[in-house]
């Protein structure tokens, strides 16, 4: 790999802020690229340093712009970012109008060898506002003012050989749009995102879904979290569907799974989609990983209680992801011994059914750890959510362990009450995960389906008549408007029947 | 379930069980999968799994003689051998058959390809 440094543009899909920095440091450690955050014009170039913070940054907005060291490391990224929608290389930019032209034309004169081989080939020149609608006649204005461009070649707009984007950043705030431009960017088109991968394994098209599959971009997040990457092992131990195992396995891991719902993993269970009545023969796992042409790297799904685990002492994983169940829309269920004063009337041909018990959140999180900490290789990630009331949100909420280091949490809030969060952990280098102790701060009294359920700060009938009486003082209202109402919930209703007709 | 899986189950769960491991595989009813062959990914699982527990089931499924009574020290040139582990590890697919626990004889269905490793509640 040869060096040569350049500043590109990442223009980001402004959805999940808060995972942005987590998958970009994730990204950067996949492919093994060290780096360091700089302040704002301290250079310091080293061999081991791939990539640079040119600016220092704000997490929130869309465009950064990065230093990479070369090109195959710009293209590397955007081989792996969910969160990026492109990445140009950067030729211009200024926060006012007068001086970005003046700097791009500077560098175009400064730079012409790095310019030369773009000359002569066809080109488009692509015009974004951010924050700010303008017409087609306007943004052909804008690309008039790049008169100045040497380019010779054809403008192609369908097929061009290289793709120039011209960027005005209007401000994050659709309210208070400014007149001029806050950042104005110029750049040559490199690479674009994964952004297409969330449409390919979009959870409407997918073959065996649950009440509570991942969405297929959550779920890319979290593989990318979790560092997989081609001829790694990664196990889901509260598989479902399977939808983190599609994901994993798109990038290149073989996957294993576990779950204690029977009727789930052998497709039985009452089908999610509401014009479903019973679910296909063969709606299974591996079924879904065939829809997208990874069912060579389907190794298993095994029926198993968590809380009592089965795998061998020895046996390691790459990587550990999952979507542990809440307790609300999927039950948390353990098998435990139970003794009753029934009397056993099992025979040994009669098939019997285990019956379940509660399986308390904090007790599954201390499972979990400790299962991580015992079967992940040194430096592999254990990646899943904690669901929380924000309200009652502490960082010492978050469970810990000495053998596991916390290298990433990033919330996404679910409701206006309720939250979670995305923890990545990383296996520490210790000779004896046996010793280690397992610290857990969370409260024994915390116990997230009971305070969902029951101790809300507004019940949930207090809130559907609160709802209720809103919608009825805004019909009225609309009414004295003199607005005809149509019933929507008439009209989704009907829509509805004539679906199972 | 592949055979691979096969390596990696215990009957520890069951309660006075301590090893639970190799469980004591039947196999009723099987399928070859054919699947890329990716030499790098058998080299990362070999040191994972336990080499009697692939003897065990190398004898199960009748490819005994593709197996080494010991792993060579240089597998990962191997080429031939690694596509006979692949072929014994990720290929065959038990569809109907048995796992039972070495210790107490507790046998685990396989149906459809799924072992049911679930245990009743007098046994935890």
């Amino acid at each position: 790999m040869t060096n040569s440094w350049k500043k590109y543009i990442l223009w980001f899909a402004q959805e999940h802020l808060d995972f942005r920095v987590a998958e970009f440091n994730s990204i950067i450690k996949l492919f093994g690229l060290k780096h360091r955050k700089l302040n704002d014009n301290t250079l310091v170039r080293s061999l081991n340093i791939i990539y640079k913070f040119l600016i220092s940054f704000d997490k929130q907005k869309p465009f950064w712009i990065v230093e990479f060291a070369n090109e195959e490391s710009a293209i590397k990224f955007a081989s792996r970012s969910v969160s990026l929608r492109s990445i140009y290389e950067l030729w211009g930019h200024s926060n006012n109008l007068k001086s970005f032209h003046e700097k791009l034309q500077d560098s175009i004169k400064t730079k012409e060898n790095l310019m030369d081989p773009y000359i002569q080939k066809s080109f488009k020149i692509v015009v974004e506002t951010y924050n700010k609608h303008i017409s087609q006649k306007e943004k052909v204005e804008k690309i008039e003012t790049l008169e100045y461009l040497p380019f010779q070649g054809e403008v192609d707009l369908k097929t061009p050989q290289t793709e120039w984007c011209y960027i005005e950043f209007y401000g994050l705030d659709p309210t208070a749009v400014p007149s001029e431009p806050d950042d104005i960017l110029f750049g040559r088109l490199v690479a674009n995102g994964q952004r297409d991968l969330i449409k390919e394994l979009s959870l409407k098209k997918r073959k065996f879904i649950g009440n509570t599959s991942m969405d297929a971009q959550l779920s890319l997040l979290m593989v990318n979290q979790a560092l997989v990457n081609n001829g790694d092992l990664v196990l889901d131990p509260f598989v479902g569907t399977g939808s983190l195992l599609v994901s994993a396995a798109k990038f290149g891991g073989y996957v294993l799974g576990a779950d204690i719902d029977f009727m789930m993993l052998h497709g039985r269970s009452r089908p999610s989609r509401i014009t479903q009545k019973v679910r296909e023969r063969d709606e299974r796992v591996r079924a879904n990983l065939e829809q997208y042409g990874c069912g060579d790297r389907y190794i298993d799904v095994i029926i198993s209680d968590f809380s009592n685990p089965l795998w061998r002492q020895g046996v390691e994983f790459d990587a550990i992801i999952t979507d542990p169940p809440y307790g609300i829309r999927e039950s948390t269920e353990k098998v435990e011994s139970k003794t009753t004063s029934k009397q056993n009337t099992r025979s040994k041909d009669m098939p019997h059914y285990p019956s379940t018990s509660h399986y308390s959140l904090q007790q599954l999180y201390v499972d979990l750890l400790q299962f991580s900490a015992h079967h992940l290789k040194v430096g592999g990630r254990l990646v899943c959510w904690l669901p929380y009331h924000r309200d009652d949100y502490t960082s010492e909420m978050i469970p810990q362990h000495s053998s596991l280091v916390l290298v990433g949490n990033s919330e996404q809030p679910l409701s206006g009450l309720t939250s979670r969060r995305l923890l990545t952990y990383e296996k520490r280098d210790i000779n004896a995960p046996d010793s280690a102790q397992l610290s857990y701060q969370l409260s024994n009294s915390y116990d997230f389906r009971d305070r969902y359920f029951n101790n809300a700060p507004e019940s949930r009938t207090e809130r559907r008549m609160r709802k209720a009486e809103q919608r009825e003082i805004g019909r009225i209202e609309a009414l004295k408007r003199g607005k005809v109402i149509i019933d929507n919930k008439e009209a989704k209703n009907n829509l509805n029947k004539s679906r199972f007709q | 379930m592949r055979l691979s899986t096969y390596n990696f189950l215990t009957s520890k769960a069951i309660k006075g069980v301590k090893v639970g491991f190799p469980l004591k595989l039947t196999i009723a009813k099987q399928d070859v999968v054919e699947s890329e062959f990716n030499p790098t990914f058998i080299e990362r699982l070999l040191p994972r799994l336990d080499w009697s527990g692939i003897r065990l089931a190398a004898e199960v499924a009748g490819l005994n003689d593709d197996i080494p009574a010991e792993l060579p020290a240089n597998v990962a040139e191997n080429e031939e051998l690694l596509k006979k582990l692949h072929h014994l590890l990720l290929e065959i697919d038990v569809l109907e058959g048995q796992l039972e626990c070495p210790e107490t004889g507790r046998v685990f269905p396989i149906t459809d390809g799924i072992p049911n490793m679930l245990l009743n509640e007098d046994e935890v």
